[in-house]
């Protein structure tokens, strides 16, 4: 860190410091890095363990189907009578699966955790625009965790339609046990939570805009801020349609309307739902659900793009090329969503369009992708855990992002539109790469939220081992699907065709095994380093970016004295004409030293 | 009792593995380990990145090995299906070699620039020839398969224009929790009006056709579908209470089903299934199956299935559709026309079916 901000250590600004107790420091904090250490506790890691483990027992059953299963039995009690899964709470799994890892833990859990955290504090300002919102935004948050999770224990079940929830089948509930209160808890549970993701979003959108500090203007933000900034930008775009096609799914369920319904024969009589469509609902899920694997995907980019950077020592290669693909990626994510549709019954014509515009989407991701491996050449590569899962995201996001080339053309989608081809796919492109996001993120970022280090050792093991399974659950299953298998079969074994796919899938089971019990190193590691880590030195990573200047200890307002200035970008590692192979932002250029125009 | 039993030993296997790691961390501990990445580190994970990138070759070429039989990118049994398959392959063919160059070039360079201690990194920021390079190099490659993927749809989804001319037998896919049925629409090739809300389960009027309309009298409606090869068929689908998929993996042929609306897709099946039971690639696959379902004997007869598996065409639901949406199937025979017209003759109409 440089001389600057020790000096400001003596300046004579007043920091204000409230009377804190327990209640307002720990539970209702205003705190932007108590709030992302909340985000992260309860999104990341209590979410995200339940989540995976669902996922074991979804693949348990896959690869051993209708066999006792002591884990079912505990766990799932009256839903696995004797052991084996019952089919229907088989799809809640799946569907509770999906909507826990893209909402809450890859959008609330990621974005919640480190816009939180680092907004504030790389921008150099003292807190969130609005603290308040912000404390309100994480509780709603946590209110519809818990109501997402006691959808487990209503009589009939949770919600079990996919996590697309397409009525009529998330709307009748003589169609399916979940239809009932499980799915009404299920909207009730997404309402509150579009609430907290809108209010976050604003909230870091706003906190962008104008809490810059001194000099730190927008073509000097680091990459992650611009992704985070981007992502919030989608969000408002985006959340709202999800929100209203909800209350209009609610409408339908409750109040006899008929927006997605028509023409319905179940159960012995005719409905009287007449002139809606389904097809309405998955345009208006899909305008969402697009975007929403950016709003996934673009924090973890942004996370790495940081940290290959840091650990490289060089800059990120092409900074405006990237900041140009980010808002390609976003703009292109609003156009694309009938890439999921092309089946649907929607005008063909309407097909060719998006097959354009998805194919499109390839081009800025392609940048990307080339960009982070051009920064590793003739780089001083640190490879600390972080860097490891950043460079192991570049790989997921490759090996995932082109078997999309496959998805996205129309005229291929037809054979393998929901087939385990895309569980690979999104799998890969969205889930493990946001999931390592997430990972490099903690390890790069712990020593800023606890003080402390996590052991590096464990890091390695986590990573090598994860990484492994991660290619040896979705590799293969590529091929499974290309085999014609659908997805979200409770058992295959009613289809002799695909009796040569139950090798694969039992090996597919192990190696998600193996990979979901190895995450346990990195809870014990986690919560192990919390309390007992090695003390952090103040930029253990020798990192740029301002974060890194504020001292170890959590304070309000984050710098003790004035704020930062800002001299430079951020990616300043290894430039001719200083000693160290970093210099931070807020170092003042030298004499005569340029600055690289960006 | 026993759910205790299991928390027991969930809690002991956890407590043992708590201890393993712990060891493991102790035993890193020899002189200051600052948690930061070291020479050592540097080195031992730049060679582990080279063994990462032979492993992902490695499970490539082991997935091709054993799994690339799997894949239905040949054999397809319809007219439009080799076009899917030419662009699928030339598809793959692209998404490889990026992918092992690309792969290549990343780990690759994770290992030959490990960091070293008073090394100092290329300061290099920008270079606006390469960000051109790869720009342009996607999009001619994307443009490509933009262009002949969108020729391919049209192909299969123009539906007027390929009937037309062509005078396709009309068949309704009739979709419902949790089988399909299958409407031919007789001599007049005319589908008769239907609607839910004219089903009559005390007529079997399950379909809901209107049976005032004389359409609607030589239909014919069954539960096995039969088409003759080389005739073009229209499928019009439709669904009473949830979406539905129509998926025919063989025919390369997939459509929702909607209620509330009627959807269509048209294929010619071309190869029948005697036919395809003959094709040396399918004996094959057929006899790895029956191996398989050898070594399972006992779970398959507990299940009461036949333990030799043949060969049929099969349509199946592909749409998340309930319960038992992992049964929802529909044998599909191929057949000649004389077999074909052979078959329907023996078929009930609707005029003659109700009660």
């Amino acid at each position: 860190m440089g001389a600057t901000a020790e000096a400001h250590l003596h300046d004579d600004h007043e920091v204000h410091h409230h009377k804190e107790t327990f209640v307002t420091k720990y539970i209702f904090s205003q705190d932007h890095k108590m709030i992302a250490k909340q985000y992260l506790i309860t999104g990341v890691l209590v979410m995200g363990i339940i989540g995976i483990f669902m996922s074991l027992m979804i693949r348990m059953q896959i690869a051993w189907p209708e066999q006792p299963n002591v884990l079912f039995e505990t766990f799932l009690g009256k839903w696995a009578p004797g052991g084996v899964m019952d089919a229907d709470i088989y799809l809640a799994l799946v569907t509770i699966h999906g909507t826990l890892m893209v909402f809450f833990v890859l959008t609330a859990g990621l974005s919640g955790t480190f816009s939180n955290l680092l907004i504030p504090l790389q921008i150099g300002a003292r807190d969130m625009a609005s603290g308040f919102l912000n404390m309100i935004s994480y509780w709603l948050f946590f209110i519809s965790c818990v109501v997402m999770i006691a959808s487990f224990f209503v009589e009939m079940g949770p919600a079990a339609a996919g996590w697309t929830i397409y009525p009529p089948l998330s709307a009748l509930e003589m169609a399916q046990p979940g239809s009932g209160l499980g799915m009404t808890l299920w909207l009730v549970s997404m309402a509150i939570f579009i609430a907290s993701s809108l209010l976050g979003s604003l909230n870091y959108i706003v906190t962008v805009i104008n809490l810059r500090t001194k000099g730190m203007s927008m073509t000097r933000l680091p990459l992650t801020i611009w992704a985070f900034f981007v992502t919030a930008v989608i969000g408002v775009i985006s959340f709202p349609v999800l929100l209203s096609a909800a209350l209009l799914l609610i409408m339908d369920r409750s109040f006899g309307t008929s927006f997605f319904l028509s023409d319905i024969f179940i159960q012995g009589e005719v409905l009287h739902y007449q002139g809606g469509s389904p097809v309405l609902f998955e345009h208006l899920f899909w305008f969402l659900g697009h975007p929403e694997v950016y709003i996934v995907l673009l924090p973890a980019l942004g996370i790495t793009s940081e940290i290959i950077a840091t650990n490289s020592r060089k800059p990120i290669f092409g900074y405006r090329a990237m900041v140009a693909s980010i808002l390609a990626i976003a703009f292109l994510s609003t156009i694309v969503w009938g890439h999921h549709m092309f089946i649907s019954g929607m005008n063909p014509f309407l097909g060719s369009v998006f097959t354009f515009t998805t194919l499109l989407i390839a081009i800025p991701s392609a940048v990307k992708a080339f960009n982070y491996i051009t920064t590793l050449w003739k780089g001083n590569l640190q490879m600390n855990p972080a860097m490891l899962f950043s460079i192991g995201l570049v790989s997921t996001f490759i090996t995932g992002g082109l078997t999309g080339i496959i998805l996205g053309d129309s005229a291929l989608d037809i054979n393998v539109h929901d087939t385990y081809f895309v569980v690979a796919h999104f799998h890969l492109v969205m889930g493990i790469s946001a999931l390592y996001g997430v990972f490099a993120g903690i390890y790069h970022w712990f020593p800023r939220m606890y003080g402390r280090m996590m052991n590096k050792n464990l890091g390695y093991l986590h990573f090598w081992v994860t990484a492994i399974c991660a290619y040896g659950v979705f590799f293969p299953m590529h091929f499974i699907g290309m085999a014609g298998l659908p997805r979200r079969y409770y058992t295959n074994s009613n289809f002799p065709l695909f009796d040569d796919t139950t090798n694969t899938q039992a090996v597919i089971t192990m190696f998600a095994i193996i990979g979901g019990t190895i995450q346990l190193v990195f809870l014990y590691n986690f919560i192990h380093s919390v309390f007992y880590g090695k003390k952090a030195e103040q930029n253990p990573w020798r990192s740029n970016t301002l974060e890194w200047t504020a001292p170890v200890e959590h304070i309000h307002g984050n710098w003790p004295g004035a704020l930062p200035t800002v001299y430079r970008w951020s990616y300043d590692y290894s430039k001719p004409g200083h000693d160290e192979d970093f210099v931070p932002q807020n170092v003042p250029l030298k004499e005569g030293e340029e600055e690289l125009q960006h | 009792m026993t759910t205790l039993l299991i928390f027991v030993i969930v809690l002991f296997v956890a407590i043992a593995l708590w201890q393993m790691v712990k060891i493991f961390d102790l035993a890193q501990v020899g002189g200051p380990s600052s948690q930061v990445a070291d020479d050592k580190d540097n080195r031992i994970n730049g060679y582990l990145m080279i063994g990462f990138l032979i492993f992902i070759y490695a499970i490539t070429i082991l997935s091709f090995y054993y799994l690339g039989d799997l894949p239905l990118i040949g054999n397809s049994a319809s007219e439009h299906g080799p076009g899917i398959d030419n662009l699928m392959v030339i598809s793959m063919v692209v998404i490889f070699i990026v992918q092992i160059v690309t792969q290549f070039l990343l780990h690759y360079f994770a290992f030959k620039y490990k960091g070293e201690k008073g090394r100092k990194a290329l300061f290099y920021a920008d270079n606006n020839t390469l960000e051109a390079i790869w720009t342009i190099i996607p999009v001619i490659v994307l443009a490509g398969l933009i262009i002949y993927g969108l020729f391919t749809w049209n192909d299969i989804m123009n539906v007027t224009a390929a009937t037309d001319d062509e005078d396709p037998m009309v068949i309704e896919l009739y979709a419902q929790q949790f089988n399909w049925k299958a409407r031919y629409s007789g001599e007049d090739n005319v589908l008769g009006q239907a609607n839910v809300r004219l089903i009559d389960l005390d007529r079997a009027n399950i379909l809901g056709l209107d049976e005032a309309d004389p359409y609607a009298q030589d239909d014919v409606i069954v539960t096995e579908l039969h088409l003759p090869k080389g005739r073009p068929i229209l499928f019009k689908m439709r669904s009473q209470d949830v979406l539905h998929s129509a998926y025919m993996p063989h025919f390369r042929a997939q459509m929702n089903c909607v209620p509330g609306m009627v959807t269509q897709f048209a294929f010619t099946p071309m190869v029948t299934t005697a036919e395809m039971r003959q094709n040396p690639d399918m004996q094959d696959k057929v006899k790895n199956i029956n191996e398989i379902r050898l070594e399972n004997k006992e779970d398959i007869e507990a299940r009461g299935q036949d333990l030799v598996y043949e060969f049929d065409y099969l349509l199946l639901c592909n749409k998340i559709c309930g319960k038992s949406h992992y049964n929802m199937q529909m044998k599909i025979i191929v057949e000649e026309q004389e077999e074909f017209d052979a078959w329907m003759a023996e078929q009930t109409k609707f005029a003659a079916s109700l009660n």
